[in-house]
Formats: C-alpha cells, structure tokens, sequence
C-alpha cells in the first residue's frame, strides 16, 4: 500500500475525516508502516501508551484482563483507529490490542501526533469536533441505558 | 628548585660547557688569522710590496720563531713564490680558513642546540615530576591549562638560551675583544674611536632595555592567565551556556587580550626604540673612520692598506656586539622566565620521591589494621570537617560509614585515600604512618573509588586497567633499527636526567587481578564488569562501533558462522522478516538504493554519501545500465514529494529526522532546483544538477518511504548496475569499496552491521532490541561474548571520560578500583549519579565479587543512603565532624540514636 492510499484510508477515520490531505499525508508519511502476524501484540493493557495505530488491513481484537483471563470486548476492522485516548491522555493503555489476522496498521508517535496538533489548529479544531460528537454520543447512549434501566 | 638560572645550567653542564669553551678558544686561532690576510693580500701581492724586481720571490708558510737563549729556530724554509702565486696562495689560504670557520661554527652550534634542547628537556621534566609531587591542597587553587603552559610555552626560550648561556659570551667577547685589539693594532687612535663607541653603547642599551625586562614580565603573566581562563571556559562551557554568560566571556577575554595587545605594544616599541639606538651607534664608528681616517691617509700618516683593513675588521665589531647586548637581554629575560615558573613550582610540602619510588616488587598484603588516631581534617576555608576522630578497621571487616549532612564521612575516605592530609592527627596502617607508606603499597594494596570520577581520554580498556600499571614489568627487546633508536632513547633521557623507564613495556600487574598474562586477564576483567553491572553497556557499544580488525581477528574470522547462526536462530522463532539479508544477486527491500547499488562499504570519501551519485565512474555505471534517466525521473518524483510534504515546517522541527533524502537546510536549495529542472529535457541539464537530483533516490527505500517508485524491472536493473559496477572497477577506486560479501567481515562497518548482513524490516517497531537480544545470545552460544566485549573496550571514552554517562563514568570507576584486588577497598559515595535501586544492586555485587575466591578484603563506603549500611559488618555514623555511633546494624538500629533517625 503506497502513501497516497494510505492518506486515502486515514481520510476515512473519523478522527481524521476533516483534516485537508496535505497535512495527512505528512502524518502517514512520518507513522511507520507496522504488520503483525495473527496472534501478536500490538500493545498491552498497562503499557505506557506512546502510539496510536491505524488498521490498514487484517482484523485485530481489544482484550481486556479479567479475573478469569482476557476478555474479548471489541474487534477493530480496516479504516479504525485504536490507542489515541492514551496518547491524549497520557494514561496507560486501558486493554490489549491482539491480531486476529495478518494486520497492516499504521504506528503513529504520540510525540509526533502532538506536534502536528501544536502546530495546524485547524487540525485540532477537526478532531476536537469529533471527540466532542463522540462524547455526546456516549452521554446520550448513557442516558439511554440509564432510563432502560429504571 | 635552583632559583638561579646561571647556576641551575652550570650544576648540570659544567663539563659540556667548558668543552665547548675549548672549542670556542680554538676556534679563535683561524678566526684571527683570516682578519691579517686581507692586509697581506693587499699589501703583498696586489701593492707589490716586496715584489719589486720582476721574478722576486717571498717565502711562503716559513716557520720560524724567536726562542728565547737559543734565538731565531726555523722548523720550515717555506716554499719560495712569486707575486702571482703568492696571490693564489693566500686566496687559497684565506678560502681554507673561511671553510674551517664554517665549520667550527657548524659544530659550535650544533653543540650547543643539543645542550639547550636536553636542558629544556631536563627543566620540563623536572617540572611535572614535580606536579606529581605536589600536595593535594595545591590542585585546589591551580588552573591546570596555567600549569600546562608553564611547562609548554614559557620554558620553551630557556632552551634556546641554555646552550648560549656560557658560549655566546666568550664567543662574541672574544671575536669583539679580537676585532677591536686588531683595531687598536692598526691604529691606536681609531681603536680609541671605536671603543668609546662600544663603552657607550654598553652602558646605555642595557639600562633602555630594564623597561623591557618590566613588560616582558608583565606579557608572561597575563598570558598565562589568558591560557586558565582559556582553560577555564572549555571546562566550564556548560555552565556558560546555562547562564546565558558566553557574552561576559567574551568580554572577559576581549579584556584580557586587549591587555596584552597593549603590554606587547609597549613592548615592540621599546625594542624598536632600542634597536634604532644601537643601529645609530653602530653607524656613527664608520663615519669617523672615514673622515678621521681618510684625513689621516691624506696626511700621508696612515697607508690605505691600514685604513681598509681597519674598516674591514671594524665590519666584524658591531655583528658580535650586537649580538652581545642582545644576549645579555635574553639573558635577564629568560632568568625572569626562570624565576617566575620556579617560584609558582616551589611548595611546600612536596611529597619527597622516596614515596613515589619505582617498585616492581610485589610490595605484599597490607595486614596491619587501618587506623584514624585524632584525626582532624579541614577544607580550605579552615572550616573542619572532621573533629579528633578515632578509629580502627581491621582487615576483611566491612564497615559502612553514614554520615550527616554535615558529618565528614567523605573527609574520612579522602584521608584514607590520601586524598586529603589531615590538620592533625593521622592515619596509620599498623604502627606507620600512612603517608609515609610508599605509594608502591598503598596504590597497589588499598584502592579507591568516588563519585568524582576522572578518566584518561584513551579507550575504556586503558582506563580499567589503569589501575594495575605501576611499574614496567616486562624488559622489550628490540632489533635493527628499533634497536639503535632504543639505545639513543635511552642514552638520551639519561643525559637530560630523565628516567629511561620503557613506556612500550608491558605494564599491566596480571597477578594483581588474579591473573597470569593478558590471555586470563579477560576473566577478571569480565568479573568485575558483571559487578558493576556495565557489561552489558560496554557489549552495546562493542555492537555500535567498527572493530579494530588487526586485535579483533576471531570474530572477522568466524563471521559467516555468527550470520548462519543468526539466521537459523530468526528461522526457527519464525523470525525471519525481522532481517533481511544481502544476497549478491538480489535486491534488498529494506536497504536505500544507493545501497543496493554500491552493494558495499565506502571505505574512503569518494563513493561515500553525497560524493556517490557525483562519481564520474559510477556514473557512467548508471548511464551504461540505462538507470541515470530512471534515477534522475525518480529524484525529481521525491524532490517534488519531499517539498510537498515538509516546505511549510520550520527547520528545526522533529519531522526532518524522518526525512532522510535532505536535510532540512538543504529544501530551499532542492526549491530552486526543482524550479528550474521542471520540463526541462534531461538531455539539457547539467552533469552537477543531475547528481543532486539522483542523489534523492539514492536514499530511498520502498517499504519505508512509500511513494510507489520501485518497480521489479527497475529492481533486476539495479542488481544488474551493480554487477556492472564491480566488474568494471578502476583501480584508483579499489580500495575505496568493500563489497558485501556473505563470506566477509566489513571492515569499515559496525558489528552488529557485520552480523546481520541485511538490513532490519521497516514494519517491525520492535525489530531493534528483538534482535540484540538474539545477537547477544549468539555472541554467548558461539563463545564470542568476550570478543564482542573486547571490541567495546576499545571504546575511547573522550576527555576526561565526557563520552560516558555520569552513571557510566562511576560503574568503570569502581571496576578499575576492584580489579586490582586490594586489601582495603575505599569507596566515597561511589555510584551516586545511578538510582537507588541499581546502587544497591551495584554495591551488592561488589561485596560479593571483593569476597570472590576467598578473598577478605577490607571495605570502607561511604553510603549515600542510610539504608545501605544493612549489608555492612560495622556501621559507623558521622555527625558534625564527630564519630557519633559504631556498631553493627543492628545494634544501632536497636538504639535510639542518629542513625535509627536517619534510617526512618
């Protein structure tokens, strides 16, 4: 997969659907290109989260440890990011990332994430946009599930 | 020291200078005789004096003399000549003697050159035995680039004047006392003339000249002190960039050399003011001669052969006079040198040579108990630091020392280290006084280490061993020339009171490590290295650095076995995209272009980096393998991209390390080029503009760079360039390259480079440390470990040891002090730049390995926790200079005193 598709894949992230493609192209171009055989780690839950990865291709599972071992909580499909709430957060990793299949993932630096969002705001701007779409998605599926309950 | 000079050159050249004196002496006798030639050639053969019948003839080298009682005695008739053979005669005679008074003057000066230069020798030498020599409190208020100067720069007209010293005085005395007899000779009254000049001149240059003296004095000083400051700024250049001070520095140094701009100034005027003086005086002789001398001739009272021969001696007066007066300048200059180097290398105090004496004997175990009996220390300010204290550590004890902030436990290890000298009191071994010990025993059996770590800027091997090099233990036998010059060496540094101890001998004390000769000293040296936990930092570097391929010869030899067994290792962990290899026929993914191409090292700078795509042959290699039009397609392609992506950020930003094509200083200049190349023909453009352009794809690697320009076609075309490349290599370019062979060492490359024989895949993020982890199982399974060790020994650790961590510098401090083995092993705080907890681990391993076979070594530390103390026999606490608890820990901890305070 060449650099230009993979600006191509990144425009289809959410986070990322907004930003002008020049600027994705210099993040794709400055992420390594990571593959994974079905079964390695990508990362584990407690690490210290210093990249956040992008699924080219291949299919990969978030785990997370439980008393009577890992739990499989979601599975991560092409086009979707994974680990960017460590690297905003400076918090550990909250689950295990494990391939399912052959992945071809995009390794983007957290250092060089927060460059890029230091230096183009419009680029931040985009993504603030979309965390704040996804927590009014998570407050509403709250309140949903709340008054389920009730 | 000698305070005088005079007497220091002749207590050391007497004889030397009386032979030479000699010489002078006899030197004088030819010197004479070509000053009464000129007048018989004159007179004789050219005036005709006593050729007044044609055919006359004169006896020629008749020897006769007037002895008294018997009368005249002739030993020789002399040959009898005629006018024009007496000419060629006396012609031939005055040639022979301006040829043995070249010579004369070729032996004299040579002499004297040698005496200087062993002089010089004897005089530096003197002065660093003596630094060596000097009490430690010294080296707290010298600058060492002012000492290193002194014994460099201002000694160095010492030898030049040491051979002058006795000579030129005699010499240009006499030949001036001769010309000026032969004056008088000629003619008393212009002999007179001529003397009173000279009284003058000699009374009154050097009394112009005391000023100079002032100033020459002055230069010394403030030059000196412009070499510490100089010093000073290059130890300190963190300090200045951290304070923003590089302005104050160089006001400070602007200052100073303005100074001296002036002082030298002064100086020159002086000298020049002095000069035109003498040239003045010299000047004004000859004008009387003519005048007072030529009124003579016409008088009729003076022949014209005197009057030549009067301005022809006259010519040989002012060149030794001035030379006289310009000696006894250098003289007072030069004993001002003098006095001022002595006077700064005069201490009190000096430790006496008996205690530094060579020993190559083993000097023995240090049995005796080490003792502190009223010991009082102080720092420079007078403030104490320890107060009376008494103790004793017996041999094999352990004893940790805990010590408040203001508690002295450090004054107490410097002074067991000698470090310091106490202000009363003292440390014994036994019944002596350790400072009385020769060093022969104490730095052999008693060994040190502290967080002030300074290390020699040689290789880490020379530094750990550093230790052990006290005496030169085996005697070298040279051959041939080696030989001779062997022999001069050591005749040499005798003659200059030097010591002829053989620096290339080995001086490495196996024994003391545990060891029989350099081939089991490695075991040691690996112990020790465990200890302080830097093996595996040293085999990092080993992996990171090009091996010396003339001491390293195994692992150049067994090269292929560590690759097959690299590779069997990735295949059987199902590795095996971690690597990918070299192969000769086939293109390496992971490897730039300009790799593939080269398929080798660049040993040399003309096929290395930017230099490649410029290179007429390869060049040609290109453009014969139908690549250079290919190549240039894809430079332009990456130019384009590269500008794209990175022409908008700013120069110093992270991003550019991920641009490998060009440096972020060089997008402005592609910009231009990419300007003016677009739609431009290739066939137009120029040979250099084409190699900038190429030289972007030789950078380029697919996998990792992503744009989509490598085809399988333009990969066989590469493969094949390369095939090309080699079978067509000129011979000038021979050596300039080495071809990766799979059969090969690199030479030029790193070792980890060697082993992999490929490159790392670029989608593997954990690639780098997976694999040293493998390589470093190899090198161990292959019992190749203390190779690769051995190769990162080589490691130079740069001055004062900068190109180590803190941390680093500690760890090889503490191996060098345990690698000797000693019976009391002092440590000061040794591991303070590590953290707590490898300090522990640290301090841990070196009890055990100090206590390794047996062996029961005294150790004193100095800890930078309390906490540590628990694995110490003995617990000793310091409190404001006083020793306040010792006991064993777990008596204090019971107690109730400082130490439990401290521990909680």
């Amino acid at each position: 997969m060449l650099l230009k598709d993979e600006v191509g894949m990144l425009q289809r992230v959410p986070l990322f659907s907004g930003i002008e493609s020049a600027k994705l192209k210099l993040l794709a171009f400055t992420s390594d290109r990571v593959s994974y055989s079905a079964g390695q780690i990508l990362f584990r839950q407690g690490d210290e989260g210093d990249a956040a990865y992008v699924i080219l291709s291949g299919k990969a599972d978030i785990l997370v440890d439980s008393d009577s071992g890992p739990i499989k909580v979601a599975e991560l499909l092409p086009n979707s990011i994974v680990g960017e709430i460590a690297i905003l957060c400076n918090s550990s990793r909250t689950a295990t990332v494990r391939a399912a299949s052959p992945v071809e993932a995009l390794r983007i630096r957290k250092d060089h994430f927060l460059r890029l969002m230091r230096e183009f705001p419009e680029m931040t701007i985009e993504m603030v946009r979309v965390l704040a779409d996804r927590l009014s998605h998570t407050t509403a599926d709250l309140i949903d599930a709340r008054s389920a309950n009730q | 020291m000698e305070p005088s000079l005079a007497r220091y050159i002749w207590t050391h050249t007497k004889k030397q200078q009386l032979w030479i004196l000699v010489i002078v002496l006899l030197s004088m006798i030819p010197y004479f005789m070509s000053f009464d030639l000129p007048k018989l050639i004159v007179n004789g053969p050219i005036q005709g004096k006593g050729f007044d019948q044609p055919g006359a003839t004169q006896p020629f080298m008749r020897l006769h003399y007037n002895l008294p009682l018997i009368g005249e005695v002739q030993f020789f008739p002399g040959f009898q000549l005629d006018r024009m053979t007496t000419l060629f005669a006396l012609s031939l005679v005055f040639l022979l003697l301006v040829i043995i008074n070249g010579l004369f003057k070729f032996y004299i000066n040579t002499y004297k050159g040698r005496l200087g230069e062993r002089m010089l020798r004897r005089i530096r030498f003197e002065l660093v035995d003596r630094v060596l020599r000097f009490p430690p409190r010294y080296f707290k208020r010298v600058k060492s680039a002012e000492v290193a100067t002194m014994v460099k720069d201002e000694v160095e007209p010492l030898g030049g004047f040491i051979g002058d010293a006795f000579l030129q005085p005699v010499l240009l005395g006499g030949q001036a006392v001769t010309a000026m007899l032969f004056i008088v000779v000629q003619n008393f009254w212009l002999g007179m003339i001529a003397a009173v000049i000279v009284l003058i001149q000699i009374v009154l240059i050097p009394r112009m000249r005391r000023r100079l003296i002032v100033l020459g004095r002055k230069r010394q000083l403030t030059a000196r002190a412009l070499s510490g400051r100089v010093g000073e700024i290059v130890d300190g250049i963190g300090a200045v960039h951290v304070h923003d001070t590089s302005n104050y520095e160089r006001a400070d140094i602007a200052d100073r050399l303005g100074l001296i701009f002036r002082i030298r100034f002064d100086l020159y005027q002086w000298k020049f003011m002095v000069k035109f003086l003498n040239n003045f005086l010299a000047q004004i002789t000859p004008f009387l001669f003519y005048l007072v001398g030529g009124y003579l001739v016409i008088q009729g009272r003076l022949d014209v052969g005197q009057l030549v021969a009067v301005i022809g001696a006259y010519k040989d007066l002012p060149g030794p006079m001035k030379e006289l007066i310009d000696w006894d300048q250098d003289r007072q200059d030069v004993q001002v040198k003098y006095q001022q180097v002595v006077e700064q290398f005069t201490v009190e105090g000096l430790i006496t040579p008996r205690i530094g004496a060579l020993a190559s004997d083993d000097p023995g175990p240090m049995t005796n108990p080490l003792s502190a009996i009223g010991l009082s220390m102080a720092d420079d300010g007078g403030a104490m630091l320890l107060d009376r204290v008494s103790l004793q550590v017996k041999p094999g004890e352990t004893v940790a020392l805990v010590s408040t902030s203001t508690g002295g436990a450090e004054a107490l290890a410097e002074a067991f280290a000698r470090l310091n000298w106490p202000e009363s009191g003292r440390v014994a071994s036994g019944a002596d006084d350790l400072l009385e010990l020769p060093e022969a025993v104490t730095g052999r059996r008693m060994s040190y280490a502290s967080s002030d770590v300074f290390l020699f800027q040689a290789s880490l091997r020379d530094n750990l061993l550093y230790g052990l090099k006290h005496a030169p233990l085996t005697s070298v036998t040279y051959d041939g020339a080696a030989a001779d010059q062997h022999r001069w060496n050591v005749h040499e540094a005798r003659r200059s009171g030097n010591p002829d101890l053989d620096i290339h001998s080995d001086w490495i004390d196996y024994a003391a490590a545990g060891a029989t000769g350099p081939h089991d000293l490695f075991d040691a040296v690996r112990q020790v290295l465990d200890a302080v936990l830097l093996s595996r930092e040293i085999l990092d570097l080993g992996l990171r650095s090009s091996a010396d391929l003339t001491r390293h010869t195994e692992l150049a030899g067994r090269i292929v076995e560590l690759r097959a067994a690299l590779r069997t290792r990735l295949e059987h962990e199902g590795l095996n995209g971690l690597v990918v290899p070299f192969e000769p026929g086939a293109y390496n993914k992971e490897a730039t272009i300009g790799q593939n191409l080269l398929f080798g090292a660049a040993a040399g700078s003309e096929l290395a980096d930017k230099a490649l795509a410029a290179n007429p042959y390869f060049a040609s290699v290109l453009r014969q393998a139908g690549l250079d039009r290919t190549l240039y397609e894809m430079g332009m392609n990456i130019a384009e991209q590269a500008i794209e992506l990175f022409a908008d950020l700013p120069p110093d930003h992270q991003f550019f390390q991920q641009l490998a094509f060009m440096s972020a200083e060089e997008i402005p200049a592609y910009e231009t080029l990419l300007q003016r190349l677009k739609n431009r023909p290739y066939e137009t453009v120029s040979e250099n503009d084409r190699a900038m352009i190429v030289t972007l794809s030789f950078a380029y690697i697919e996998p990792r760079h992503r744009f989509g320009l490598l085809g399988d076609e333009l990969m066989t075309k590469i493969v094949a360039a390369r095939n090309r490349f080699y079978e067509g290599l000129p011979p000038e370019l021979q050596n300039a390259v080495e071809r990766y062979d799979p059969a090969k060492y690199i030479a030029a490359a790193t070792v980890m480079d060697n082993v992999l024989f490929g490159r790392l895949g670029s989608n593997h993020p954990d690639a780098p440390d997976r694999i040293r982890s493998i390589v470093y199982d190899i090198f161990d399974e292959l019992g190749l470990y203390a190779e690769l060790l051995d190769v990162g020994l080589d490691f130079n650790v740069g001055a004062g040891g900068r190109r180590l961590t803190a941390g680093q510098r500690q760890k090889l401090d503490v191996a060098r002090a345990l690698l000797k083995r000693p019976d009391f092993l002092i440590l000061n705080r040794p591991l303070s730049a590590l953290d707590q907890r490898v300090q522990d681990k640290v301090l841990q391993n070196v009890l055990e390995e100090a206590r390794r076979d047996g062996r029961s070594p005294a150790i004193v530390c100095v800890v930078t926790n309390p906490a540590m103390a628990m694995i110490f026999d003995r617990v000793i606490v310091f409190d404001s200079g006083r020793l306040v608890e010792d006991g064993s820990h777990e008596t204090l901890l019971a107690g109730s005193g400082i130490f439990k305070e401290l521990v909680s």
